[in-house]
């Protein structure tokens, strides 16, 4: 009786986890479309490291320094809440700009993914706490490339 | 209520040039307002899209630090000129914004 009665027991705890899977999936292939949407690595923006982030935003994959991207950006700023920041490359198929600054409490500033007509330009505004390396990351032709430049900055712009 | 975001496009020799700035504190969540001596709680931008027709362009992941009233300007191929660009943004409290433009 015993016996029988686990065995009905694995049966319905078999057939519920069965159920549960469906549900799940089902609940997620619904939500696909949004998370296409917000691709936000929230993970990756919230990492207390340079290394953290790259690890977070690009898990597992090689980056190679390359001299083809350029940081367009003064080597001394006088006021870090706003530094303007020109990210420019001649490498092909660029997929995706980042934009890391190494010592700021998130490191992670902004990730751009560009459609197949952009050109490997991007110019934003970015705020740099503290003296510190800002690092531009490129993906071309599925592979990531990265350089650094180290900027001086005067009154920190964490506010 | 004027639009929140401002933009330009220029063209030349095939290319098109988009810049645009967007009216936004970006507040950290880390700075303490100087009246109160409260912390100021994080408003900031976390996604911009630019569009171009029905196309996304530009896909923007921002964090707290891209600075006040942000800045961004990228260029691109393909456009004709009166081709319809629109820019949408969307911060962390979920207030949003767009804009229309034709390109010239």
């Amino acid at each position: 009786m015993i016996m029988m009665m686990n065995h009905t027991r694995r049966l319905f705890l078999k057939g519920s986890l069965i159920a549960m899977s469906a549900i799940t999936t089902g609940i997620f292939s619904l939500l696909k479309p949004l998370i296409a949407f917000a691709a936000r690595n929230q993970p990756a923006f919230s990492a207390k490291t340079e290394a953290d982030a790259i690890a977070a935003i690009f898990p597992g994959e090689q980056i190679t320094t390359s001299d083809a991207i350029i940081i367009g950006v003064h080597d001394v700023v006088e006021n870090g809440a706003v530094v303007p920041v020109e990210i420019s490359t001649k490498l092909p198929a660029v997929e995706t700009i980042t934009i890391l600054v190494e010592k700021n409490p998130n490191p992670l500033i902004a990730n751009f993914n560009l459609s197949p007509e952009c050109s490997g330009f991007i110019a934003t505004r970015i705020k740099v706490a503290e003296p510190s390396d800002i690092i531009a990351v490129v993906r071309s032709n599925g592979k990531l490339f990265s350089t650094r430049k180290f900027v001086e900055v005067i009154a920190g712009g964490c506010g | 209520m004027t639009s929140s975001i401002k933009v330009r496009t220029s063209m030349r020799e095939g290319k098109t040039t988009v810049r645009a700035i967007i009216r936004h504190p970006m507040h950290t969540g880390y700075a303490t307002d100087p009246d109160t001596g409260e912390l100021v709680p994080a408003h900031y931008i976390e996604n911009v899209t630019v569009q171009h027709g029905d196309k996304t362009l530009l896909q923007c992941d921002w964090s707290r630090a891209i600075s006040s009233n942000p800045y961004l300007s990228f260029e691109f191929s393909g456009a004709q000129p009166g081709d319809l660009l629109r820019i949408t943004w969307l911060d962390n409290k979920g207030e949003s914004d767009s804009i229309e433009t034709r390109i010239q």
